[in-house]
């Protein structure tokens, strides 16, 4: 098994695009898919050549990729493009102590979500609740194989979202088979397994993670149930992402890098640097970012 | 009085056998032949949701064909309704928005095989309430902790607002003032009521109804304005007999709209199936429909058609004037449609209608229907072609190959309806008269070579 489980999740976000393409009829052509990851790997290519990386890493830019193409719909092909463009350089520009702030593939779908004037959805629903199974397989899955402690904040999201759900169905004296039906959902998993798990991008302690968690599903719950919005999950994360050097400096811990032993990180000192980013200081300056991020 | 619970209402049809309108109309996409209504549907509900933004126009259709006295329409809405609000409409005009969205059934004709020998194989692609019950006892309704917000006369109808503090007082003023109401129902409306929804309860006005002379309902609608883009469809669950029918109708501006909580799949189409089908097409599609739904173990919501208003290809029905829309709550148009207010094809009416099938019931459908406007304007449509073969008495070599490729698709056309339908591939052979095809195409190979020879055929 190779050492860096982003190989895992590769092959696990693979095998649910062509089993959601193949099976249950998503709204995504082979082009749409070709040109976002295509999208994703030249923006990522030109990020490390701007940026003057050590070496061109697609296995960051494939993941965001494919969780566009299992997430992101819109009818403007030229948006799946400003969407790789979003999640590459809001990795690379939008960074606290060497830690980029937004999940790259969050931060895309929230900024088209919200800029997008209805021409981009998510269709939460397409999943149905016979994926729910393979969902879980694959989540669990990954949770093993990462055998890292951030994957605790995937069972704690889902643990507040189920607490949220059963919480609002016992108040109004709605039978359980609704909140179960919310929660047999393959986009909820996905987001918890792949998404918000993202080791990069969540509290360094576990105390952390779990209040971040808890925020980010209050969020999601106030969104779809009090503003009657689609999308909560995804705007929730990316609002509450900002939380997160807040967090990190209040409960301060070890600091992730993939695939290799955990380091401390050091808890209140500037970090301009991880192990997979060779980030020069001038290029994190808040003045790039306005140029780069163009939307 | 009989409760009509749904979301909207249910309205119950009678049994109906397949109408077939012949027409002339060519279409790009082969001859227009047939449609299927929703007529062919019992206990079908038809609701038609026009949106913009939060503004929402629900049209709700009554089928009801039982005495007008014993009927009654509760409907969970989300926000008080003033008597302009509410509206009754034309059964007209929905039955024209069912036919044009209708699945449709278009022909081909084969070609003369000696007179062109390339035989085109594959099909073009589709484009792609007497007076509103007087509270006999006000004390008793405050009692009970119901609140007649209020009560409108609207065409045939008494209309009443009501908000409660607790469902069991409501359910007992609904009972006491003569609705039945479905053991059970209770908790669903406990559930509404907390959500801060008043309940919109309707019944025939008979003395209104006398005057109009007429025993059919026309249809309710409402306008209101609410973040919420859903249809509470939990209600109707609590006492059907066996599953409902639904078909949710909407116009929007941007693109088609799908459920967001539920599956939506695209009903299979662009099909080639046998031509007998023809004399049958409303029973080939309610034979497929619940196909389907079986296929799909009912937890999907079927996309049966999504085109922008503007046009059709081919046309079930003429698209809908904007005089028509405008009456089912098409508030956005910019009138400047032609003079008739029918739409110019291509010029579009900025509006794009979806419809949507769903066969429900508690087990699979828990929770209400909540939908999203996506910005796909991809069109799509539910139609089936029939290719009828060349019968001439022409005689070449290309008759025979004519003859061997048309078995092969013939017998492909009899798998395709046997899968779509569920109907006994046997007897859809025997229908077709396969047999008699097979034998011709076998005597066509045994035929002695020299037979071809100096004429003798």
């Amino acid at each position: 098994m190779p050492s860096d489980p982003r190989w895992f999740q590769i092959a696990s976000l693979s095998g649910l695009l062509a089993y959601g393409s193949g099976w249950l009829g998503f709204d995504i052509t082979l082009t749409r898919i070709a040109l976002t990851l295509g999208g994703m790997l030249a923006m990522q290519y030109l990020a490390t050549r701007v940026w003057a990386l050590p070496g061109f890493d697609p296995k960051s830019a494939l993941i965001s990729g494919l969780s566009l193409c299992l997430l992101l719909r819109t009818s403007e092909p030229a948006l799946v493009v400003l969407a790789a463009r979003v999640a590459v350089f809001g990795k690379f520009v939008i960074r606290w102590r060497g830690k980029h702030v937004f999940n790259p593939t969050n931060l895309a779908l929230a900024a088209l979500l919200l800029g997008g004037d209805g021409v981009v959805w998510l269709s939460s629903g397409q999943w149905g609740s016979a994926a729910f199974f393979a969902f879980l397989m694959l989540g669990v899955g990954s949770l093993v194989v990462w055998r890292a402690a951030r994957s605790d904040i995937a069972v704690a999201y889902l643990a507040f979202h189920a607490l949220f759900l059963f919480g609002r169905s016992w108040s109004l004296g709605e039978p359980v088979e609704i909140p179960l039906h919310r929660l047999e959902s393959g986009a909820l998993l996905l987001f918890a397994f792949f998404m918000i798990s993202d080791p990069k991008t969540t509290p360094d302690s576990r105390l952390g993670r779990t209040l971040f968690a808890f925020l980010v599903a209050a969020g999601a719950y106030y969104l779809q149930f009090q503003l009657f919005l689609q999308g909560g999950l995804v705007l929730s994360l990316v609002a509450f992402s900002i939380l997160v050097p807040l967090i990190d400096l209040l409960l301060p811990g070890r600091r992730y890098a993939w695939g290799q032993s955990q380091v401390p990180a050091p808890a209140r000192e500037f970090q301009i640097s991880d192990s997979q980013f060779q980030i020069p200081l001038k290029c994190v300056s808040p003045g790039r970012a306005p140029t780069i991020l163009g939307i | 009085m009989k409760l009509i619970p749904l979301s909207a209402a249910i309205a119950i049809a009678g049994a109906f056998s397949a109408a077939l309108v012949p027409s002339s109309a060519p279409g790009f996409c082969g001859l227009y032949v047939a449609k299927a209504d929703t007529k062919l549907f019992n206990k079908a509900s038809q609701v038609v949701i026009a949106r913009q933004n939060n503004a929402t126009v629900l049209t709700m259709v009554n089928d009801y064909q039982g005495e007008p006295k014993d009927f009654a329409l509760v409907v969970p809405v989300p926000t008080f309704l003033e008597r302009e609000q509410i509206h009754v409409t034309e059964r007209k005009v929905i039955d024209h928005l069912d036919a044009y969205t209708s699945p449709r059934l278009v022909e081909y004709f084969d070609e003369d095989p000696c007179a062109r020998r390339d035989y085109p194989r594959s099909m073009p692609p589709g484009i792609a309430m007497s007076a509103a019950p007087k509270a006999k006892d006000a004390e008793r309704t405050k009692s009970l902790g119901v609140t007649i917000e209020a009560t409108y006369t609207v065409g045939e109808y008494d209309i009443l607002i009501l908000s409660a503090k607790e469902s069991d007082g409501l359910e007992t003023w609904l009972t006491e003032n003569g609705y039945k109401i479905p053991p059970g129902a209770s908790e669903v409306i406990g559930s509404y009521l907390k959500q801060k929804m008043r309940f919109f309860v309707a019944k025939v006005n008979l003395g209104e109804q006398t005057k109009r002379g007429t025993q059919s309902l026309r249809p309710l609608q409402i306008a209101f304005e609410s973040p919420k883009f859903m249809l509470p469809i939990r209600l109707g669950t609590v006492n059907a007999d066996g599953p409902q029918e639904l078909f949710v109708y909407t116009l929007t501006q941007r693109g088609r709209v799908e459920a967001a909580n539920y599956r939506t799949v695209k009903l299979p189409s662009d099909l080639e199936i046998p031509v007998y089908v023809k004399a049958e097409f409303g029973a080939f599609y309610k034979a497929m429909f619940s196909q389907q739904v079986k296929k799909e173990d009912m937890r999907v919501v079927f996309q049966e058609y999504a085109w922008d208003m503007g046009w059709c290809d081919p046309c079930a029905a003429e698209p809908l004037s904007s005089a028509e829309l405008r009456d089912l709550g098409v508030f956005w148009q910019d009138g400047n449609a032609g003079a008739r207010g029918r739409p110019t094809p291509g010029g579009g009416q900025n509006v794009f209608v979806t419809r949507l099938h769903v066969r429900y019931d508690r087990a699979h459908f828990p929770e209400d229907l909540v939908f999203q406007e996506t910005g796909d304007r991809t069109n799509f449509q539910g139609r089936y072609i029939l290719r009828h073969p060349w019968v001439g008495t022409a005689d070449c070599d290309a008759v025979r190959e004519y003859r061997k490729t048309l078995l092969s698709r013939q017998r492909q056309e009899a798998r395709t309806l046997a899968n779509l339908t569920g109907w006994e591939l046997e007897q859809i052979n025997a229908k077709m008269e396969i047999a008699a095809l097979e034998t011709r195409v076998e005597s066509d190979g045994s035929e002695k070579w020299w037979r071809k020879l100096w004429g003798q055929r």
